[in-house]
């Protein structure tokens, strides 16, 4: 997913003299072709997140499309005030590439894993967030952020994903995405869990059990329509996240009917990140594993929820 | 040093603003005036009839709580009319007490919070080097505020970058919010901090209409590293009172009485 928001990138400054790209300090070779064939808009600027946003937000004063990439945690913790101040109250088109959303970096331990970065990312005012669930979205996605006049965070998953998302569902920046319909049930994702919750959703039809994906690439702007339009006729709901359970999707899902459509409230139950610091390494899977966050848990949940009367 | 006609009109601006918005930071707006003023009067290429013309230079007021100086010299260029700067800080007024890009004509950037100015002017510079323009940008920092890492981030880049077309201002009156700068978190040596970073420094009476004149008719200091020019400064410049007392850093709940005694000390 990585490789590939990368190769837009490049992609996106050969056609548009706009585009600049910005890294902190990544692995040797990154964008080299960039670096090659447009040097003037290809930088490293070292680890000084606060700095870099700055500069992006400068440069994107002067009509230019800075794209930003480092780890998830340093572009948002670290200079969140820049997120805020410079890029979000200016309202500019720059784009934040964070790599390692949720618990990619299971071996570095908590320094390195974001599990909070859709809360405070989409508690910004003008910030986009995004979180495609595998390469090909992430291609459609990169290509249609051109000339999106906001800021956007792009959240990116494990590299290798297995590819869910169909080009005939195209990409439209704040439109959830059905990705199987259900009579029972609904699972409500992001990212990669996407692919997870399908998976789980073949196996519930093993039991008989019709339970349908819709999928949130986008979680700011929130697609309020289609989640209303989704969920209304279901008995089950189960928002599923990477992240931690305050703040993200399954918040965004609750404040959403809570504020439209109360009377779906008690259809919804929420799995994600629980309120700690990781305190295990392992994989990102065994970290899934300890989180709850397995496609058991997943049939448990919803097969609990459609029960309950 | 006595105030020329021109230095005591752009305090009376100021003190006007503060009266109609009954606060304002005081010291942190007086210690700037003739910096501001040179550079207006003198050095930036600008059309104040047209705010947004590409081939002006950029002016970020990094220290945005000295917003007060600010207005006043973009009042006077007419920017926006005099007649507004009696609404600072209403609710409804363009003229805040931090300045906002998009909000007042001719402010590039809204600053306020610390630290954000130079990395922005950073990213200015290299799109001006990028579009090939030749327009410079000018950064003017508080002393407090390079108590902040992120200028320092900046610092460093500017001078990887080679950014000739790029010049940092400090405002060097040596008194922070709480006291003395020298106490709270001490810059010196100073000059020598920015040169370590790669900038060709000079330092200047900040107050000096003369001598602020030379040194910015000298830009660049060379065609491949940044410049920096510290202006030595008085907090509170031209208010007896106010003058290195760090209680005048910013005022609140001003009266009728306060305002008056700084009118009189501009007679």
């Amino acid at each position: 997913m990585r490789k590939t928001a990368l190769d837009c990138v490049y992609q996106l400054a050969k056609n548009d003299d706009r585009v600049v790209f910005i890294g902190s300090d990544l692995g040797p070779g990154v964008l080299d072709k960039l670096k090659t064939e447009y040097p003037q808009r290809f930088f490293m600027e070292g680890v000084s997140e606060q700095y870099i946003v700055g500069m992006a937000a400068g440069l994107a004063m002067e009509g230019f499309i800075p794209y930003v990439n480092t780890i998830a945690t340093f572009l948002t913790r670290r200079c969140y005030e820049q997120v805020a101040v410079d890029l979000c109250i200016h309202d500019l088109p720059v784009r934040l590439i964070a790599n390692g959303g949720g618990g990619v970096y299971a071996p570095l331990g908590p320094t390195h894993l974001a599990i909070e970065d859709i809360a405070i990312m989409r508690a910004l005012p003008n910030m986009s967030v995004v979180a495609p669930c595998d390469a090909d979205e992430m291609r459609r996605l990169m290509m249609s952020t051109l000339d999106w006049p906001h800021p956007i965070y792009i959240r990116l998953g494990k590299g290798g994903d297995k590819i869910v998302s169909e080009e005939k569902n195209g990409f439209t920046l704040g439109k959830s995405i059905l990705m199987r319909d259900g009579k029972d049930g609904m699972f409500v994702t992001t990212g990669v869990m996407t692919q997870l919750a399908l998976e789980t959703a073949a196996r519930l039809e093993k039991n008989n059990m019709s339970v349908g994906v819709l999928h949130f690439h986008t979680i700011k702007p929130f697609d309020s329509t289609g989640l209303i339009n989704a969920i209304d006729k279901v008995k089950a709901v189960v928002t599923v996240e990477e992240h931690i359970v305050n703040g993200g999707l399954g918040s965004a899902v609750l404040e959403t009917c809570s504020e439209l459509q109360p009377k779906l409230l008690h259809k919804i139950a929420r799995i994600g990140i629980p309120d700690r610091f990781a305190t295990e390494y392992g994989s990102q899977n065994s970290l899934l594993n300890h989180w709850g966050i397995t496609s058991d848990s997943l049939v448990d949940a919803m097969t609990k929820k459609i029960a309950e009367k | 040093m006595a105030f020329d006609d021109r230095s005591k009109l752009l305090r009376r601006y100021v003190i006007d603003a503060m009266r109609g918005g009954g606060r304002g930071h005081l010291g942190s707006s007086m210690s700037m005036v003739e910096i501001l003023r040179v550079l207006y009067d003198s050095v930036l290429k600008y059309d104040s009839t047209n705010p947004q013309w590409a081939e002006r230079d950029r002016f970020i007021l990094s220290k945005g709580h000295g917003c007060l100086a600010l207005y006043a010299i973009l009042a006077d260029k007419g920017f926006f009319p005099i007649s507004e700067l009696e609404g600072f800080c209403r609710p409804t007024s363009r003229l805040g007490g931090h300045p906002e890009r998009g909000k007042v004509p001719g402010v590039e950037a809204s600053t306020g919070a610390l630290g954000h100015g130079l990395p922005i002017g950073v990213g200015m510079a290299l799109a001006m080097r990028i579009q090939s323009r030749n327009s410079r940008v000018f950064v003017l920092t508080g002393d407090g505020e390079i108590n902040e890492g992120s200028n320092w981030e900046a610092a460093m880049a500017a001078s990887k970058h080679k950014l000739s077309n790029l010049t940092v201002m400090v405002d060097y009156n040596k008194l922070q919010s709480y006291g003395k700068t020298s106490e709270v978190l001490d810059l010196e040596p100073l000059v020598d901090k920015w040169k370590s970073f790669g900038f060709i420094t000079h330092e200047v009476d900040g107050h000096d209409i003369v001598s602020l004149e030379e040194i910015l008719k000298k830009l660049p200091f060379s065609d491949g590293a940044p410049s920096a020019i510290i202006c030595h400064t008085i907090k509170g410049k031209g208010f007896p009172f106010a003058e290195g007392n760090p209680e005048w850093h910013h005022k609140s709940g001003m009266t009728e009485a306060d305002i008056q005694q700084m009118y009189d000390c501009l007679v």
